[in-house]
């Protein structure tokens, strides 16, 4: 009982501070930009805003066009549960392994695509290309990360990973570094970070995810919107899981847990910081640049994985 | 009596549909009612075949002998599990295609329709011999009966060059490969060949290295020229556009897994002894197919050519799984070789179900909205509304999307690529990384290839076909039964897992644990596992619980307006993304694989047209030789009587002496 | 050079990472485009080394190892970056770094490298048995790297950095493989840096008065023809 009530509040934890998370990163950028930011809770009177408004339908979509925000948060609010965020060995967790896991974001970023090339505009289907091109490199890099942390824990279970490195506290693998350096660089290509990708932009030429939700209004638009800040809170946890798991407590004690949670925030802070500085420090590639990043991430991994077989570490 | 019912009950199947093609070609005068009697009742034999299969499974292997024309060679029939999963496969398939092809071919001429009836029923007939043949002499025939009947399918329209190319080169590779294997079985049968090389003779044959590897090159250079891998691949993508749709659902999802059964009842159960470089090589050639395939299957603009190339890829991650199953049983870890092998078998019968569906929904596509050019099509979401639902679970399934049955035969592939540290090798250590690496980068290519095939075809505006009509009844109930399967082979993997066991027995001695309930945990649960159906269940309780809410909360009804496009006044479909514009970055990032060449056509408009390496490469330098040589021989007819007489003159003294 | 078996428990992995660090840096210089970035990952490898050294030297207790630390902090991580730095600025070098190769390919050719540098440390970490076993084969691959940078630029300054990182990779061989640098050896190293260094150095100013530019396609030109 308590390990279904425990995975309930990671759903809801991470489906409602995902807002904040994104306001926090947003507040940083700002303040190393110096300017004046408009503080944390913005994202939430955004959200609250177009959830108020009211939501159009281009003319000549299909069932596809309305279907596709509430894919994407389901899907996204299903791999809440499965990543090991507050403990380990929660129930829905045995469901779906990191193969999987990796599957859940590509059939969450299939269903956008579709939606995008669903409404028949010049940009959509522009961001629609480019999201699939910079998806067909960034996947193998992610699934090679994680390769690299399963063949170290000989497990696919994200639960038993975890559980496996934290034991291992400070042995540290040349692997996993290789694995670190290629899941930063996959991190900032799928969640449109700097530098693949503006999410602050607004210029047709220069956006991948915006263009697919240009023509999405008022709840459906909120919809993508907080999809996509819990998007970057998952990456983050998985980040934080593989590479800095200690504080991740077994179901059974989870009396720990008031102390094991403002650990979390406090990681989850940190990585607030580290992606704003890098945000602010690097400059958008150009398109025909970014195939270029994500090789070599894809390739950081390769050597992950080869560090791993031939070195035995 | 279960013991002689699977074999009975198969040759049966066969000979009902020799006879319902002979039935079509006589009842020929009237097309409509040969339509609704002949393939309904094909689609029923199918059943008895698939029933045959099953019961194959569990059953003791059954042997039948006849003797035929030829005394000395006798028609050697067997069925046994491995002949029993592939009858599952091909009576599945063929079921749904015979009911699809009830609707599809209604409006064919008398005299086409007669033909094309023997024809399939005889194609139908080879690929069901070449799974119950038990020696050579059968299979060989079966084999070349599967050929030629493919390629009388394969030029139905023959007044088109397109198509007669397309046959020529078909016939040509299919009989290159024929004549390999038929080389490759007379080194394993050795003397035996003269009683027509059964296949008991051949098992476990002790042969020296050398020439046990030459049947091993032998046997994979003509298998592979069936199935479709690097380099013999140049008759896929020419073939399957012209056969029509049916039937090249049949050739993408049938034909090409006979030459896998081929490969796996030579490669497991006839040579003892597997040499160290066999399994790696099938890895690579898997690896750089797949590759290949789905690199160009990006760029193609006409949906059935996609889908060829799409077959090439699978075909490629199949050998993949296959050649891993080989490294595996080299070094006697037969159960890491059965989680292999399972992967392949598994993805092999996916691909009969979503390869058959695609191509199916081409086919309605062909005639509802009258052409499989991309750049054409455009839309057809909201007029072909059924086609299009079926075709979007058909591309789900294909892009290895859970919880469909692509992504079951990826991950059980992926975990045996995981479970490679326990080989005691290290060269193959380096070798092991990269080959998984390549097979995600295949994967992921293939979503970006399979998503275009969709977008283009089905969603935005139309761009050139005004006039749609949606598939019949017949088209849309056989693309049901197909995504059904999908949805089922996706949802409850263990089911299949479960029925491969007896396959994996005797391939391998040993199969994995049973799957129990919705769990798939085919190492341990500590180690990995999968539940598709809780998955499943979770996106949807989400997915309705998230829709719920925010309707109670904030829901009004949806009001359509003109597209924004930000703000630009004009929308014509040509602003859209064209197929090739599309997959421009590939095009760009891959540039000297492809070869592409721009042209500026009559109208002002580019045209790019993509070469093909291999063809190039390869193919045209040879044709250049063997031209070449044939002129040289041509200079011995010189047209002069005296010429002739000498040559008759010395062969005489020639065949003189060595007689004496 | 004794180590107490609390200081392996912890001391290895830690050299281990610092040796991935390395080889990470190096693969980063592989890809990089700006000449700016590449002399910052210079300074970044030096830091790598001088941890690396001042960790061996709490693990042996050679008190010599900190000063060969402190000597190659103060030397790579700053004093060679700065001048690299200063010439930069001095000969007005703009934009980007051309690579023969493109990146990715680079980048693959990187990986053949590394599994060739891993599959040959491999009979010698077992010859070995001490618990190096890795780092032979991380170090080996980083100079191989360098090269490979080398190889494939044309900017004489990246040749400079191409050069350094070499050094700086058999360094880490020394001092990781044996946990410890006898003198000689890194008087030897060094010196052979500092010639290296001086001729270069002689070599841009010749190049830029005679081409007005440092691309290194102009020293083709010199030919007999």
């Amino acid at each position: 009982m308590t390990a279904i009530l425990l995975e309930l509040a990671q759903v809801l934890l991470v489906a409602f501070l995902a807002p904040l998370f994104a306001g926090l990163l947003r507040a940083l950028r700002t303040i190393l930009q110096n300017r004046r930011p408009a503080g944390c809770w913005q994202s939430y009177r955004d959200l609250y805003r177009l959830f108020h408004k009211e939501s159009l339908q281009a003319e000549g979509t299909s069932w596809l066009f309305r279907f596709a925000p509430y894919g994407i948060f389901g899907a996204f609010c299903l791999a809440a549960g499965i990543i090991p965020i507050l403990a380990t060995g929660l129930p829905l967790a045995p469901a779906a392994d990191v193969i999987a896991l990796v599957g859940l974001f590509a059939l969450a970023r299939v269903f956008q695509v579709l939606a995008a090339m669903d409404t028949g505009t010049p940009f959509a289907t522009l961001g629609a290309h480019r999201e699939m091109l910079i998806a067909g490199l960034a996947e193998p890099a992610l699934l090679a990360t994680l390769f690299t942390a399963s063949l170290l824990s000989r497990s696919t279970s994200l639960s038993v990973i975890v559980a496996h490195l934290e034991q291992l506290h400070f042995a540290l693998h040349p692997s996993m570094v290789f694995a670190a350096a290629a899941f930063f660089m996959v991190l900032l290509a799928e969640n449109a970070r700097i530098p693949v990708d503006n999410p602050a932009t607004h210029l047709e030429l220069t956006m991948i995810h915006e263009a697919m939700l240009l023509e999405y209004s008022g709840r459906h638009l909120a919809l993508m919107e907080w999809g996509a800040q819990i998007k970057l809170v998952l990456y983050v946890a998985i980040g934080i899981a593989l590479f800095l798991p200690w504080g991740i407590v077994p179901t059974a004690e989870i009396a720990v847990l008031p102390l094991t949670v403002p650990i979390l925030l406090l990681k989850f802070a940190a990585a607030a910081l580290i992606l704003a500085l890098v945000e602010t420090l690097l400059a958008k590639l150009r398109l025909f640049r970014s195939p270029e990043f994500m090789a070599t991430a894809f390739l950081l991994g390769v050597v992950g994985l080869l560090s791993f077989f031939m070195l035995g570490a | 009596m279960i013991s002689c019912l699977p074999l009975d009950l198969a040759t049966g199947a066969l000979l009902l549909w020799l006879g319902l093609g002979l039935l079509g070609f006589l009842l020929g005068g009237w097309p409509a009612l040969a339509c609704r009697l002949v393939f309904p009742a094909s689609s029923v034999v199918a059943l008895l075949l698939t029933i045959a299969g099953f019961t194959a499974l569990t059953a003791t292997p059954d042997h039948l002998q006849l003797h035929g024309p030829l005394p000395a060679l006798p028609w050697s029939f067997q069925i046994d599990p491995l002949s029993g999963f592939f009858l599952i496969l091909l009576g599945l398939l063929a079921f749904a295609v015979a009911l699809f092809a009830t609707g599809y071919f209604r409006s064919l001429p008398g005299p086409d329709l007669r033909r094309l009836m023997l024809q399939y029923h005889s194609f139908l007939l080879g690929m069901g011999l070449v799974l119950l043949a038990a020696n050579a002499f059968t299979f060989l025939v079966a084999w070349e009966i599967m050929a030629l009947a493919s390629y009388f399918l394969v030029v139905t329209e023959h007044e088109e060059v397109g198509s007669r190319h397309a046959g020529f080169l078909y016939l040509l590779i299919a009989h290159l490969g024929a004549l390999s294997i038929l080389l490759g079985f007379v080194i394993l049968a050795g003397a035996t060949i003269a009683q027509g090389g059964p296949f008991s003779a051949m098992l476990h044959a002790p042969l020296n290295p050398f020439w046990a590897s030459a049947a091993f090159l032998l046997t994979f250079f003509g298998f592979s020229a069936k199935a479709g891998l690097l380099p013999l691949h140049i008759w896929l993508p020419d073939a399957h556009p012209a056969a029509p749709a049916p039937v090249s659902a049949l050739m993408s999802g049938a034909m090409l897994q006979m030459a896998f059964y081929g490969m796996l009842r030579v490669d497991f159960l006839f040579f003892g002894k597997l040499a160290l470089w066999w399994g790696p090589f099938v890895l690579v050639v898997g690896l750089a197919t797949a590759l290949f395939g789905v690199l160009f299957a990006a760029v193609q603009t006409d949906m059935k050519r996609l889908l060829a190339y799409s077959s090439m890829e699978n075909m490629g991650l199949i050998m993949v799984a296959f050649g891993l199953a080989l490294i595996f049983r080299t070094h006697g870890l037969n159960a890491l070789a059965a989680l292999a092998l399972a992967a392949a078998l598994y993805h092999a019968l996916n691909h009969a179900f979503f390869k058959g569906l695609l191509f199916l929904g081409s086919g309605s596509v062909l005639h509802g909205a009258g052409s499989v050019a991309m750049d054409r099509l455009g839309g057809l979401i909201r007029q072909m509304p059924q086609t299009a639902f079926f075709m979007l679970l058909g591309t789900l399934a294909i892009a290895g999307l859970p919880p469909l049955n692509g992504f079951v035969s990826e991950w059980l592939l992926l975990q045996a690529f995981l479970l490679s540290p326990a080989l005691p090798q290290s060269t193959l250590s380096a070798v092991l990384p990269l080959a998984a690496a390549g097979v995600v980068l295949a994967a992921a290519l293939a979503a970006y290839a399979m998503v275009k095939f969709y977008g283009i075809a089905f969603l935005g505006q139309p761009r050139g076909t005004r006039y749609v009509h949606e598939a019949g009844r017949w088209e849309q109930s056989a693309m049901a039964l197909l995504s059904l399967a999908c949805m089922f082979l996706g949802l409850f993997p263990g089911v299949l897992l479960n029925l491969l066991h007896p396959v994996l027995l005797e391939m391998l001695g040993r199969g994995f644990a049973i799957q129990q309930g919705l769990w798939l945990t085919p190492v341990s649960a500590q180690r990995a596992s999968y539940s598709p159906v809780i998955f499943f269940l979770g996106m949807a309780i989400a997915l309705g619980l998230g829709f719920l809410l925010i309707w109670s909360l904030f829901g009004r009804p949806l009001r359509r307006v003109p597209v924004w496009a930000c703000g630009f006044p004009v929308r014509t479909p040509a602003m859209q993304d064209s197929p090739l514009g599309f997959v421009q970055p590939l095009l760009r990032i891959f540039a000297p694989l492809y070869q592409a060449e721009r042209q500026a056509d009559d109208a002002g408009r580019w045209q790019v047209r993509i070469g093909e390496p291999v063809y190039r490469g390869i193919y045209q330098p040879l044709n250049r030789i063997v031209l070449w040589l044939s002129a040289q021989v041509l200079r011995l007819q010189q047209g002069r009587i005296t010429l002739y007489l000498l040559y008759s003159f010395l062969t005489l003294l020639v065949l003189l002496a060595i007689w004496r | 050079m004794m180590i107490t078996t609390q200081g392996l428990a912890w001391g290895i992995p830690l050299l281990r990472l610092l040796a991935a660090l390395l080889l990470l840096l190096a693969f980063a210089m592989l890809a990089q485009r700006r000449l700016l970035t590449l002399i910052h990952l210079l300074a970044w490898q030096g830091v790598v080394l001088a941890a690396g050294t001042a960790l061996v030297a709490l693990l042996t207790g050679q008190t010599e190892l900190w000063f060969s630390a402190a000597l190659t902090l103060c030397l790579k991580a700053i004093l060679i970056p700065t001048v690299l730095h200063r010439l930069l600025r001095r000969l007005q070098v703009h934009g980007d770094v051309e690579a023969v190769l493109n990146i990715p390919l680079t980048l693959l050719a990187g990986i053949a490298l590394v599994i060739f540098a891993f599959s040959l440390a491999a009979p010698i970490t077992a010859l070995t048995g001490t618990v190096t076993r890795g780092m032979v084969g991380i170090a080996l691959a980083a100079v191989l790297l360098a090269f490979l940078m080398m190889i494939t630029r044309r900017k004489a300054i990246s040749q400079v950095v191409g050069f350094l990182a070499i050094d700086n990779g058999l360094f880490f061989a020394a001092t990781s493989a044996t946990l410890g640098m006898p003198m000689i050896v890194e008087l030897g190293v060094a010196l052979d840096a500092l010639i290296g260094f001086v001729i270069l150095g002689v070599f841009f100013f010749q190049i830029r008065e005679t081409f007005d530019s440092m691309d290194l396609q102009n020293l083709e030109h010199i030919r007999e023809e």
